[in-house]
Protein backbone atom coordinates (compact mmCIF):
# COMPACT_ATOMS: atom_id res chain seq x y z
CA UNK A 1 0.00 0.00 0.00
CA UNK A 2 1.29 3.53 -0.72
CA UNK A 3 2.93 5.58 -0.08
CA UNK A 4 5.93 3.27 -0.21
CA UNK A 5 7.87 5.75 1.56
CA UNK A 6 9.44 5.15 4.07
CA UNK A 7 8.43 1.69 4.86
CA UNK A 8 9.29 0.24 1.19
CA UNK A 9 12.03 2.86 -0.03
CA UNK A 10 14.28 4.07 2.92
CA UNK A 11 14.72 7.32 2.74
CA UNK A 12 18.29 7.34 1.08
CA UNK A 13 16.64 5.41 -2.19
CA UNK A 14 14.17 8.57 -1.62
CA UNK A 15 16.33 10.73 -2.62
CA UNK A 16 17.24 8.48 -5.97
CA UNK A 17 13.36 8.91 -6.82
CA UNK A 18 13.20 12.64 -6.06
CA UNK A 19 15.97 12.55 -8.56
CA UNK A 20 14.28 10.63 -11.06
CA UNK A 21 10.53 12.54 -10.56
CA UNK A 22 12.58 15.54 -10.90
CA UNK A 23 14.20 14.69 -14.32
CA UNK A 24 10.24 13.62 -15.40
CA UNK A 25 9.26 16.85 -13.74
CA UNK A 26 11.57 18.91 -15.66
CA UNK A 27 11.42 17.02 -19.27
CA UNK A 28 7.97 17.66 -19.59
CA UNK A 29 7.50 21.00 -18.66
CA UNK A 30 9.93 22.18 -20.96
CA UNK A 31 8.30 20.17 -23.53
CA UNK A 32 4.92 21.83 -22.60
CA UNK A 33 7.08 24.88 -23.97
CA UNK A 34 7.38 26.24 -20.01
CA UNK A 35 10.82 26.95 -20.55
CA UNK A 36 9.55 30.67 -21.74
CA UNK A 37 7.72 33.52 -20.48
CA UNK A 38 6.28 34.41 -23.87
CA UNK A 39 4.17 31.28 -23.63
CA UNK A 40 3.97 31.03 -19.65
CA UNK A 41 2.34 34.91 -19.72
CA UNK A 42 0.27 34.43 -22.86
CA UNK A 43 -2.00 32.91 -20.06
CA UNK A 44 -2.99 36.60 -18.98
CA UNK A 45 -2.91 38.05 -21.67
CA UNK A 46 -4.88 36.09 -23.69
CA UNK A 47 -2.80 34.73 -26.64
CA UNK A 48 -1.46 31.04 -25.35
CA UNK A 49 -3.62 28.98 -22.29
CA UNK A 50 -1.27 26.50 -22.96
CA UNK A 51 -0.27 26.92 -19.60
CA UNK A 52 -3.79 26.08 -18.28
CA UNK A 53 -4.09 23.55 -19.87
CA UNK A 54 -1.26 21.41 -19.14
CA UNK A 55 -1.96 22.96 -15.39
CA UNK A 56 -5.47 21.24 -15.48
CA UNK A 57 -5.03 18.41 -17.02
CA UNK A 58 -2.14 17.60 -15.24
CA UNK A 59 -3.97 18.06 -11.71
CA UNK A 60 -6.91 16.31 -12.44
CA UNK A 61 -5.28 13.53 -13.73
CA UNK A 62 -3.50 13.18 -10.72
CA UNK A 63 -6.57 13.82 -9.13
CA UNK A 64 -8.17 11.08 -10.30
CA UNK A 65 -5.15 8.94 -10.07
CA UNK A 66 -5.08 10.10 -6.02
CA UNK A 67 -8.90 9.09 -5.60
CA UNK A 68 -8.44 5.45 -7.49
CA UNK A 69 -5.66 4.85 -5.67
CA UNK A 70 -7.63 5.20 -2.67
CA UNK A 71 -10.68 3.38 -3.81
CA UNK A 72 -9.03 0.26 -4.47
CA UNK A 73 -6.96 0.33 -1.17
CA UNK A 74 -3.50 0.99 -2.66
CA UNK A 75 -2.76 4.46 -0.95
CA UNK A 76 -3.41 5.63 2.39
CA UNK A 77 -4.62 8.79 2.29
CA UNK A 78 -4.24 9.75 5.78
CA UNK A 79 -0.30 9.38 5.08
CA UNK A 80 -0.05 11.68 2.23
CA UNK A 81 0.91 15.12 2.62
CA UNK A 82 -2.32 17.28 2.29
CA UNK A 83 -1.22 21.01 2.40
CA UNK A 84 -2.28 22.76 5.26
CA UNK A 85 -4.86 25.81 4.71
CA UNK A 86 -3.98 29.02 6.56
CA UNK A 87 -6.52 30.92 4.90
CA UNK A 88 -5.14 34.64 5.14
CA UNK A 89 -1.57 33.45 4.38
CA UNK A 90 -3.08 30.97 1.43
CA UNK A 91 -4.72 34.30 0.21
CA UNK A 92 -1.98 37.06 0.45
CA UNK A 93 0.66 34.64 -0.87
CA UNK A 94 -1.01 33.64 -3.95
CA UNK A 95 -1.92 37.06 -4.94
CA UNK A 96 1.71 38.40 -4.26
CA UNK A 97 2.74 35.46 -6.54
CA UNK A 98 0.50 35.95 -9.08
CA UNK A 99 1.98 39.71 -9.35
CA UNK A 100 5.24 38.16 -8.97
CA UNK A 101 4.01 36.17 -12.29
CA UNK A 102 3.34 38.76 -14.29
CA UNK A 103 6.72 40.82 -13.36
CA UNK A 104 9.13 38.18 -13.73
CA UNK A 105 7.08 35.55 -16.25
CA UNK A 106 7.88 32.56 -14.81
CA UNK A 107 7.62 30.67 -11.32
CA UNK A 108 10.09 28.97 -9.85
CA UNK A 109 9.63 25.44 -10.95
CA UNK A 110 9.22 27.17 -14.98
CA UNK A 111 12.57 29.24 -14.11
CA UNK A 112 15.19 26.44 -13.36
CA UNK A 113 14.00 24.50 -16.29
CA UNK A 114 14.49 27.99 -18.44
CA UNK A 115 17.85 28.45 -16.56
CA UNK A 116 18.99 24.69 -17.33
CA UNK A 117 18.14 25.16 -21.55
CA UNK A 118 20.36 28.76 -20.59
CA UNK A 119 17.71 31.30 -20.75
CA UNK A 120 19.33 34.18 -18.70
CA UNK A 121 16.17 35.29 -17.45
CA UNK A 122 15.29 32.14 -16.22
CA UNK A 123 18.70 32.34 -13.94
CA UNK A 124 18.09 35.97 -13.08
CA UNK A 125 14.23 34.83 -12.21
CA UNK A 126 15.43 32.25 -9.67
CA UNK A 127 18.03 34.35 -7.95
CA UNK A 128 15.58 36.87 -7.23
CA UNK A 129 13.63 34.19 -5.82
CA UNK A 130 16.45 33.39 -3.53
CA UNK A 131 16.40 37.61 -2.84
CA UNK A 132 12.39 36.88 -1.69
CA UNK A 133 13.01 33.97 0.67
CA UNK A 134 15.92 36.09 2.18
CA UNK A 135 13.72 38.76 2.58
CA UNK A 136 10.75 36.88 4.35
CA UNK A 137 13.04 34.54 6.64
CA UNK A 138 15.21 37.68 7.99
CA UNK A 139 11.39 39.55 8.33
CA UNK A 140 9.80 36.50 9.65
CA UNK A 141 8.61 37.68 13.11
CA UNK A 142 7.06 40.14 11.39
CA UNK A 143 5.08 37.66 9.41
CA UNK A 144 4.27 35.22 11.17
CA UNK A 145 1.00 36.30 12.36
CA UNK A 146 -0.22 36.36 8.97
CA UNK A 147 1.61 33.49 8.36
CA UNK A 148 0.03 31.48 11.27
CA UNK A 149 -3.33 33.15 11.36
CA UNK A 150 -6.94 31.01 10.16
CA UNK A 151 -5.62 27.91 10.73
CA UNK A 152 -7.57 25.23 9.85
CA UNK A 153 -5.41 22.04 9.60
CA UNK A 154 -5.25 19.44 6.66
CA UNK A 155 -8.43 20.02 5.39
CA UNK A 156 -9.32 19.03 1.94
CA UNK A 157 -11.97 21.16 -0.43
CA UNK A 158 -15.00 19.09 -0.87
CA UNK A 159 -15.21 19.36 3.10
CA UNK A 160 -14.51 23.04 3.04
CA UNK A 161 -17.57 23.44 0.58
CA UNK A 162 -19.44 20.45 2.17
CA UNK A 163 -20.07 18.14 -0.64
CA UNK A 164 -18.91 14.72 -1.30
CA UNK A 165 -15.52 13.75 -2.93
CA UNK A 166 -16.96 12.57 -6.11
CA UNK A 167 -19.28 15.27 -6.68
CA UNK A 168 -16.09 17.91 -6.26
CA UNK A 169 -14.15 15.89 -8.44
CA UNK A 170 -16.71 15.86 -11.49
CA UNK A 171 -16.82 19.28 -10.55
CA UNK A 172 -13.13 19.57 -10.92
CA UNK A 173 -13.03 17.85 -14.22
CA UNK A 174 -16.23 19.16 -15.90
CA UNK A 175 -14.51 23.23 -14.99
CA UNK A 176 -11.38 21.89 -16.68
CA UNK A 177 -13.04 20.91 -19.52
CA UNK A 178 -15.19 24.08 -19.64
CA UNK A 179 -12.00 26.16 -19.44
CA UNK A 180 -10.37 24.41 -22.33
CA UNK A 181 -13.01 24.67 -24.40
CA UNK A 182 -13.85 28.37 -22.92
CA UNK A 183 -10.07 29.70 -23.73
CA UNK A 184 -9.33 28.19 -27.13
CA UNK A 185 -12.29 30.07 -28.28
CA UNK A 186 -10.39 33.68 -27.06
CA UNK A 187 -7.08 32.68 -28.23
CA UNK A 188 -8.66 32.34 -31.44
CA UNK A 189 -10.13 35.66 -31.20
CA UNK A 190 -6.86 37.72 -29.64
CA UNK A 191 -5.03 35.98 -32.06
CA UNK A 192 -7.60 36.70 -34.95
CA UNK A 193 -7.55 33.26 -35.99
CA UNK A 194 -10.74 31.47 -37.51
CA UNK A 195 -12.63 28.39 -38.21
CA UNK A 196 -10.24 26.16 -35.96
CA UNK A 197 -12.46 26.20 -33.00
CA UNK A 198 -12.01 23.38 -30.12
CA UNK A 199 -9.95 20.45 -31.63
CA UNK A 200 -9.60 17.40 -29.68
CA UNK A 201 -7.15 15.27 -31.28
CA UNK A 202 -7.52 11.50 -30.91
CA UNK A 203 -5.24 10.69 -28.73
CA UNK A 204 -6.49 13.44 -25.80
CA UNK A 205 -9.89 11.81 -26.90
CA UNK A 206 -8.26 8.40 -25.79
CA UNK A 207 -6.93 9.54 -22.92
CA UNK A 208 -10.15 11.34 -21.93
CA UNK A 209 -11.65 7.57 -22.22
CA UNK A 210 -9.44 6.06 -20.22
CA UNK A 211 -9.53 8.55 -17.35
CA UNK A 212 -13.50 8.39 -17.36
CA UNK A 213 -12.99 4.64 -17.11
CA UNK A 214 -10.99 4.88 -13.87
CA UNK A 215 -12.76 7.71 -12.63
CA UNK A 216 -16.19 6.11 -13.38
CA UNK A 217 -15.40 2.68 -11.49
CA UNK A 218 -13.86 4.75 -8.96
CA UNK A 219 -16.80 6.85 -8.28
CA UNK A 220 -19.51 4.47 -9.34
CA UNK A 221 -18.64 0.95 -7.43
CA UNK A 222 -19.12 2.05 -4.16
CA UNK A 223 -15.88 2.16 -2.15
CA UNK A 224 -14.26 -1.03 -0.47
CA UNK A 225 -14.70 0.51 2.47
CA UNK A 226 -18.22 1.83 3.16
CA UNK A 227 -19.04 -1.77 1.57
CA UNK A 228 -17.46 -3.40 4.64
CA UNK A 229 -18.35 -0.76 7.08
CA UNK A 230 -22.50 -1.30 5.88
CA UNK A 231 -21.85 -4.98 5.97
CA UNK A 232 -20.66 -4.54 9.23
CA UNK A 233 -23.52 -3.68 10.61
CA UNK A 234 -25.39 -6.01 9.59
CA UNK A 235 -25.52 -8.34 12.98
CA UNK A 236 -26.69 -11.37 11.06
CA UNK A 237 -23.83 -11.36 9.11
CA UNK A 238 -21.35 -11.30 12.11
CA UNK A 239 -23.48 -13.58 14.14
CA UNK A 240 -23.30 -16.24 11.25
CA UNK A 241 -19.26 -15.33 10.40
CA UNK A 242 -16.95 -17.98 11.16
CA UNK A 243 -14.32 -16.48 13.51
CA UNK A 244 -12.80 -18.62 15.92
CA UNK A 245 -12.50 -17.59 19.73
CA UNK A 246 -10.31 -17.48 22.52
CA UNK A 247 -11.93 -17.88 26.01
CA UNK A 248 -10.70 -15.90 28.74
CA UNK A 249 -8.72 -18.52 30.33
CA UNK A 250 -6.85 -18.95 27.80
CA UNK A 251 -6.14 -15.78 26.94
CA UNK A 252 -4.72 -15.46 30.79
CA UNK A 253 -2.48 -18.16 30.43
CA UNK A 254 -0.75 -16.79 27.15
CA UNK A 255 -0.26 -13.68 28.95
CA UNK A 256 1.39 -14.98 32.04
CA UNK A 257 3.13 -17.41 29.86
CA UNK A 258 4.40 -14.05 27.70
CA UNK A 259 3.55 -15.67 24.59
CA UNK A 260 5.62 -13.63 21.94
CA UNK A 261 3.06 -14.97 19.09
CA UNK A 262 0.07 -13.40 20.45
CA UNK A 263 -1.13 -10.06 19.58
CA UNK A 264 -4.14 -8.40 20.86
CA UNK A 265 -6.23 -5.64 19.10
CA UNK A 266 -7.89 -3.55 21.32
CA UNK A 267 -11.06 -2.10 20.35
CA UNK A 268 -11.93 -0.25 22.98
CA UNK A 269 -11.85 2.95 23.70
CA UNK A 270 -9.06 5.11 23.62
CA UNK A 271 -9.70 6.17 27.70
CA UNK A 272 -10.25 2.53 28.38
CA UNK A 273 -7.59 1.81 26.91
CA UNK A 274 -5.05 3.97 28.30
CA UNK A 275 -6.67 3.38 32.04
CA UNK A 276 -5.96 -0.51 31.28
CA UNK A 277 -3.91 -1.74 28.73
CA UNK A 278 -2.93 -5.79 28.28
CA UNK A 279 0.48 -6.51 27.22
CA UNK A 280 0.89 -6.97 23.50
CA UNK A 281 -1.74 -5.08 22.91
CA UNK A 282 -2.43 -2.64 20.35
CA UNK A 283 -5.05 0.13 20.28
CA UNK A 284 -7.23 0.34 17.25
CA UNK A 285 -10.65 1.70 16.16
CA UNK A 286 -12.70 0.23 13.67
CA UNK A 287 -12.03 2.30 11.18
CA UNK A 288 -8.46 2.33 11.37
CA UNK A 289 -8.13 -1.30 10.65
CA UNK A 290 -8.05 0.02 6.59
CA UNK A 291 -4.65 2.01 7.66
CA UNK A 292 -1.47 0.93 6.84
CA UNK A 293 -0.63 0.73 10.30
CA UNK A 294 -2.70 -1.78 10.99
CA UNK A 295 -2.28 -3.85 8.08
CA UNK A 296 1.73 -3.74 9.21
CA UNK A 297 0.42 -5.18 11.89
CA UNK A 298 -1.46 -7.93 10.99
CA UNK A 299 0.59 -9.28 8.61
CA UNK A 300 3.21 -10.08 10.61
CA UNK A 301 3.63 -13.97 10.07
CA UNK A 302 3.30 -16.53 12.79
CA UNK A 303 1.36 -14.48 14.96
CA UNK A 304 -2.62 -14.65 16.33
CA UNK A 305 -4.23 -11.45 16.24
CA UNK A 306 -6.63 -11.71 19.20
CA UNK A 307 -9.88 -9.14 18.76
CA UNK A 308 -10.57 -7.96 21.93
CA UNK A 309 -13.31 -5.43 22.86
CA UNK A 310 -15.60 -4.60 25.98
CA UNK A 311 -18.32 -7.14 24.19
CA UNK A 312 -17.76 -9.86 21.81
CA UNK A 313 -19.88 -8.96 19.20
CA UNK A 314 -18.01 -5.09 18.95
CA UNK A 315 -14.67 -7.29 18.98
CA UNK A 316 -15.89 -9.59 16.21
CA UNK A 317 -17.04 -7.14 13.52
CA UNK A 318 -13.32 -5.90 14.01
CA UNK A 319 -12.15 -9.63 13.39
CA UNK A 320 -14.79 -10.00 10.99
CA UNK A 321 -13.21 -7.46 9.43
CA UNK A 322 -9.72 -8.05 9.12
CA UNK A 323 -10.54 -11.61 8.37
CA UNK A 324 -12.13 -9.86 5.33
CA UNK A 325 -9.27 -7.48 4.56
CA UNK A 326 -7.36 -10.72 3.69
CA UNK A 327 -5.41 -11.13 7.04
CA UNK A 328 -5.28 -14.70 8.30
CA UNK A 329 -4.76 -16.45 12.37
CA UNK A 330 -7.91 -13.94 13.71
CA UNK A 331 -9.58 -14.81 16.89
CA UNK A 332 -11.99 -13.18 18.94
CA UNK A 333 -12.09 -12.85 23.15
CA UNK A 334 -15.06 -14.82 24.36
CA UNK A 335 -18.04 -13.11 26.10
CA UNK A 336 -15.11 -9.68 25.52
CA UNK A 337 -13.26 -7.73 28.02
CA UNK A 338 -16.00 -8.08 30.36
CA UNK A 339 -16.12 -11.72 30.51
CA UNK A 340 -12.33 -11.56 30.75
CA UNK A 341 -12.40 -8.69 33.64
CA UNK A 342 -15.00 -11.23 35.41
CA UNK A 343 -13.34 -14.23 35.06
CA UNK A 344 -9.77 -13.59 35.48
CA UNK A 345 -9.04 -9.63 36.89
CA UNK A 346 -11.99 -9.61 39.28
CA UNK A 347 -12.02 -13.00 40.00
CA UNK A 348 -13.88 -14.11 43.67
CA UNK A 349 -14.05 -17.19 44.98
CA UNK A 350 -17.34 -18.79 44.56
CA UNK A 351 -18.74 -19.33 47.64
CA UNK A 352 -20.34 -22.82 48.18
CA UNK A 353 -19.97 -26.26 47.10
CA UNK A 354 -17.39 -26.36 43.70
CA UNK A 355 -17.86 -28.83 41.30
CA UNK A 356 -14.78 -31.12 41.15
CA UNK A 357 -13.52 -29.82 37.32
CA UNK A 358 -13.60 -26.47 38.31
CA UNK A 359 -11.13 -27.02 41.13
CA UNK A 360 -8.50 -26.71 38.76
CA UNK A 361 -10.30 -23.64 36.78
CA UNK A 362 -10.68 -21.50 40.02
CA UNK A 363 -7.62 -22.34 41.15
CA UNK A 364 -5.97 -20.58 37.82
CA UNK A 365 -8.18 -18.00 37.89
CA UNK A 366 -7.38 -16.71 41.29
CA UNK A 367 -3.67 -16.97 40.70
CA UNK A 368 -3.94 -14.79 37.03
CA UNK A 369 -5.89 -12.53 38.74
CA UNK A 370 -2.79 -11.60 41.08
CA UNK A 371 -0.55 -11.92 38.08
CA UNK A 372 -2.10 -10.03 35.03
CA UNK A 373 -2.46 -7.00 36.69
CA UNK A 374 1.16 -6.66 37.48
CA UNK A 375 2.25 -7.63 33.86
CA UNK A 376 -0.18 -4.86 32.96
CA UNK A 377 1.28 -2.62 35.66
CA UNK A 378 4.89 -3.20 34.06
CA UNK A 379 3.81 -3.40 30.68
CA UNK A 380 2.36 0.54 31.64
CA UNK A 381 5.42 1.35 33.17
CA UNK A 382 7.42 0.33 29.99
CA UNK A 383 4.94 2.06 27.61
CA UNK A 384 4.80 5.59 29.73
CA UNK A 385 8.36 6.85 28.61
CA UNK A 386 7.77 6.03 25.14
CA UNK A 387 6.63 7.54 22.66
CA UNK A 388 2.50 7.74 21.69
CA UNK A 389 1.77 6.14 18.48
CA UNK A 390 0.30 8.92 15.71
CA UNK A 391 -0.35 8.97 12.40
CA UNK A 392 2.40 10.72 10.95
CA UNK A 393 2.13 12.74 7.43
CA UNK A 394 4.91 12.99 5.07
CA UNK A 395 6.15 16.27 5.31
CA UNK A 396 5.89 17.91 1.86
CA UNK A 397 5.32 21.18 -0.04
CA UNK A 398 7.67 23.73 -0.73
CA UNK B 1 9.83 30.52 -39.82
CA UNK B 2 11.71 27.42 -37.32
CA UNK B 3 9.61 27.38 -34.72
CA UNK B 4 10.59 24.71 -32.28
CA UNK B 5 7.69 22.21 -31.94
CA UNK B 6 6.03 22.03 -28.51
CA UNK B 7 4.35 19.32 -27.29
CA UNK B 8 0.53 18.79 -27.30
CA UNK B 9 -0.42 20.13 -24.31
CA UNK B 10 -2.62 17.94 -22.89
CA UNK B 11 -0.56 15.41 -23.45
CA UNK B 12 2.47 16.98 -21.51
CA UNK B 13 -0.79 17.77 -18.97
CA UNK B 14 -1.24 13.91 -18.97
CA UNK B 15 2.40 12.98 -18.62
CA UNK B 16 3.05 15.67 -15.72
CA UNK B 17 -0.12 14.33 -14.04
CA UNK B 18 1.29 10.93 -14.25
CA UNK B 19 5.00 12.66 -12.79
CA UNK B 20 2.87 14.01 -9.90
CA UNK B 21 0.89 11.00 -9.21
CA UNK B 22 4.17 8.89 -9.16
CA UNK B 23 5.74 11.15 -6.32
CA UNK B 24 2.21 10.97 -4.93
CA UNK B 25 2.29 7.20 -4.50
CA UNK B 26 6.23 6.71 -4.03
CA UNK B 27 6.75 9.38 -1.53
CA UNK B 28 3.38 10.73 0.16
CA UNK B 29 3.88 14.12 -1.41
CA UNK B 30 3.71 16.27 -3.86
CA UNK B 31 6.18 18.19 -6.39
CA UNK B 32 7.62 21.33 -5.34
CA UNK B 33 10.02 23.94 -6.57
CA UNK B 34 10.43 27.14 -4.36
CA UNK B 35 11.17 24.73 -1.49
CA UNK B 36 14.53 24.13 -2.97
CA UNK B 37 15.12 27.54 -3.06
CA UNK B 38 14.56 27.61 1.02
CA UNK B 39 17.19 25.12 1.88
CA UNK B 40 19.62 26.65 -0.63
CA UNK B 41 18.49 30.22 1.33
CA UNK B 42 19.06 28.58 4.69
CA UNK B 43 22.16 26.90 4.02
CA UNK B 44 23.63 29.98 2.78
CA UNK B 45 22.64 31.91 5.97
CA UNK B 46 23.71 29.22 7.71
CA UNK B 47 27.32 28.96 6.00
CA UNK B 48 27.65 33.03 6.10
CA UNK B 49 26.30 34.08 9.45
CA UNK B 50 26.54 30.43 11.93
CA UNK B 51 25.12 32.32 14.84
CA UNK B 52 22.51 34.36 12.97
CA UNK B 53 20.34 31.52 12.35
CA UNK B 54 20.29 29.83 15.84
CA UNK B 55 18.46 32.96 16.76
CA UNK B 56 15.79 33.67 14.12
CA UNK B 57 12.93 32.29 14.61
CA UNK B 58 12.37 31.41 10.75
CA UNK B 59 15.64 29.47 10.44
CA UNK B 60 14.74 27.80 14.03
CA UNK B 61 11.51 26.46 12.94
CA UNK B 62 12.82 25.29 10.30
CA UNK B 63 15.47 23.17 11.57
CA UNK B 64 12.64 21.64 13.62
CA UNK B 65 10.73 20.60 10.34
CA UNK B 66 13.68 19.73 8.59
CA UNK B 67 16.55 18.19 10.83
CA UNK B 68 20.31 17.32 9.28
CA UNK B 69 21.89 19.14 6.36
CA UNK B 70 19.44 21.82 4.70
CA UNK B 71 20.81 20.60 1.35
CA UNK B 72 19.92 17.24 1.95
CA UNK B 73 16.41 17.50 1.02
CA UNK B 74 13.70 15.72 -1.09
CA UNK B 75 13.24 18.88 -3.32
CA UNK B 76 17.14 19.59 -3.80
CA UNK B 77 17.22 16.34 -5.05
CA UNK B 78 14.37 16.58 -7.12
CA UNK B 79 14.94 20.08 -8.44
CA UNK B 80 18.60 18.54 -9.56
CA UNK B 81 16.07 16.52 -11.44
CA UNK B 82 14.61 19.07 -13.24
CA UNK B 83 17.60 20.61 -14.44
CA UNK B 84 18.81 17.18 -15.89
CA UNK B 85 15.33 16.85 -17.45
CA UNK B 86 14.81 19.75 -18.70
CA UNK B 87 18.65 20.06 -20.24
CA UNK B 88 17.56 16.88 -21.79
CA UNK B 89 14.56 17.97 -23.23
CA UNK B 90 16.16 21.36 -24.43
CA UNK B 91 18.93 19.27 -26.05
CA UNK B 92 16.51 16.80 -27.78
CA UNK B 93 14.19 19.81 -29.15
CA UNK B 94 17.03 21.95 -30.01
CA UNK B 95 16.44 24.09 -27.95
CA UNK B 96 19.87 24.60 -25.62
CA UNK B 97 20.84 28.50 -26.25
CA UNK B 98 22.64 30.92 -24.19
CA UNK B 99 20.22 33.55 -24.26
CA UNK B 100 18.35 36.64 -22.52
CA UNK B 101 14.63 36.04 -23.56
CA UNK B 102 12.60 39.78 -23.76
CA UNK B 103 9.52 40.39 -25.75
CA UNK B 104 10.49 42.57 -28.96
CA UNK B 105 8.57 45.43 -27.59
CA UNK B 106 10.94 45.74 -24.40
CA UNK B 107 14.93 45.80 -23.69
CA UNK B 108 16.97 43.37 -21.82
CA UNK B 109 17.77 46.03 -18.72
CA UNK B 110 13.24 45.80 -18.40
CA UNK B 111 13.16 42.35 -18.23
CA UNK B 112 16.51 41.60 -15.78
CA UNK B 113 15.00 44.06 -13.69
CA UNK B 114 11.53 42.32 -14.11
CA UNK B 115 13.06 39.12 -13.83
CA UNK B 116 14.62 39.76 -10.70
CA UNK B 117 11.66 41.71 -9.05
CA UNK B 118 9.25 39.13 -10.15
CA UNK B 119 11.59 35.92 -8.97
CA UNK B 120 11.40 38.40 -5.46
CA UNK B 121 7.79 38.41 -4.76
CA UNK B 122 7.64 35.03 -6.18
CA UNK B 123 9.64 33.60 -3.86
CA UNK B 124 8.45 35.64 -0.67
CA UNK B 125 4.95 34.90 -1.82
CA UNK B 126 5.20 31.25 -2.09
CA UNK B 127 6.43 31.22 1.59
CA UNK B 128 3.02 32.75 2.57
CA UNK B 129 1.47 30.31 0.19
CA UNK B 130 3.34 27.42 1.71
CA UNK B 131 4.70 26.15 -1.85
CA UNK B 132 4.21 27.85 -5.07
CA UNK B 133 2.81 26.67 -8.17
CA UNK B 134 4.00 23.36 -8.08
CA UNK B 135 3.88 23.01 -4.56
CA UNK B 136 1.09 24.46 -3.67
CA UNK B 137 -1.47 25.01 -6.56
CA UNK B 138 -0.46 21.60 -8.35
CA UNK B 139 -0.22 19.51 -5.90
CA UNK B 140 -2.79 20.77 -4.01
CA UNK B 141 -5.04 20.64 -6.20
CA UNK B 142 -4.14 17.00 -6.99
CA UNK B 143 -4.63 16.01 -2.92
CA UNK B 144 -7.98 18.52 -3.14
CA UNK B 145 -6.42 20.42 -0.02
CA UNK B 146 -8.26 23.49 0.59
CA UNK B 147 -5.12 25.72 1.02
CA UNK B 148 -3.35 24.24 -1.95
CA UNK B 149 -6.33 25.42 -4.15
CA UNK B 150 -6.88 28.51 -2.56
CA UNK B 151 -3.60 29.25 -3.50
CA UNK B 152 -4.05 28.48 -7.01
CA UNK B 153 -7.33 30.44 -7.09
CA UNK B 154 -5.33 33.46 -5.61
CA UNK B 155 -2.09 32.89 -7.89
CA UNK B 156 -3.84 33.00 -11.39
CA UNK B 157 -6.45 35.31 -9.86
CA UNK B 158 -3.93 37.81 -8.89
CA UNK B 159 -1.99 37.36 -11.71
CA UNK B 160 -5.13 38.50 -13.96
CA UNK B 161 -5.40 40.79 -11.65
CA UNK B 162 -2.36 42.79 -12.07
CA UNK B 163 -1.71 41.99 -15.67
CA UNK B 164 -3.03 44.82 -16.81
CA UNK B 165 -0.29 46.67 -15.41
CA UNK B 166 2.57 44.91 -16.92
CA UNK B 167 1.33 44.60 -20.32
CA UNK B 168 3.58 46.66 -21.69
CA UNK B 169 6.14 43.53 -20.79
CA UNK B 170 4.36 41.08 -22.29
CA UNK B 171 2.37 42.71 -25.44
CA UNK B 172 4.35 42.61 -27.86
CA UNK B 173 4.90 39.13 -28.20
CA UNK B 174 1.47 38.44 -29.46
CA UNK B 175 2.69 39.41 -32.87
CA UNK B 176 4.53 35.93 -33.15
CA UNK B 177 1.55 34.16 -32.60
Amino acid sequence: MGPLVPDVIGSQLNFIVALIIGIGFGFVLEQAGFSTSKKLVGLFYGYDFTVLRVFFTAGVTAMIGVIALAHFGLLDVKLIYINPTFLWSAIVGGLIMGLGFVVGGFCPGTSVCAAAIGKIDGMIFVVGSFLGILVFAEGYPMFEGLYKAASWGNVQMFETIGISQSLFAFLLIFMAVAAFWATTMIENRVNHKSGKGFHVSKLYLGLTGLAIIVGLTAFVLPDKRENMLHDLSNNNFIASYKIERMDADELAFRLIDNDKDLQIIDLRSRKDYDSLALPNSTHFQLDNLFDKDAGKLLSVKNKENVFIANDELTAKKGAVLAAELGFSNIQVLKGGFDQFRKDILEFAMPTGTIIRKDVDTFRFRSSASNLIPVLIKENKLKHASGEKKQVKRVLGGC
Amino acid sequence: MNKTKYMNPYLAGFLLGLVLLAAIYITGRGLGASGAVKSVVVQTVETVAPAHTGNFKFYKEYGEDHPGNPLMNWLIFEMAGVVIGAFISGLISNRLKFTLEHAPGTSAKVRIVGALAGGAFFGFGAEFGRGCTSGAALSGMAVMSTGGIITMIAIFGGAYAFAYFFRKLWLSYKGEY
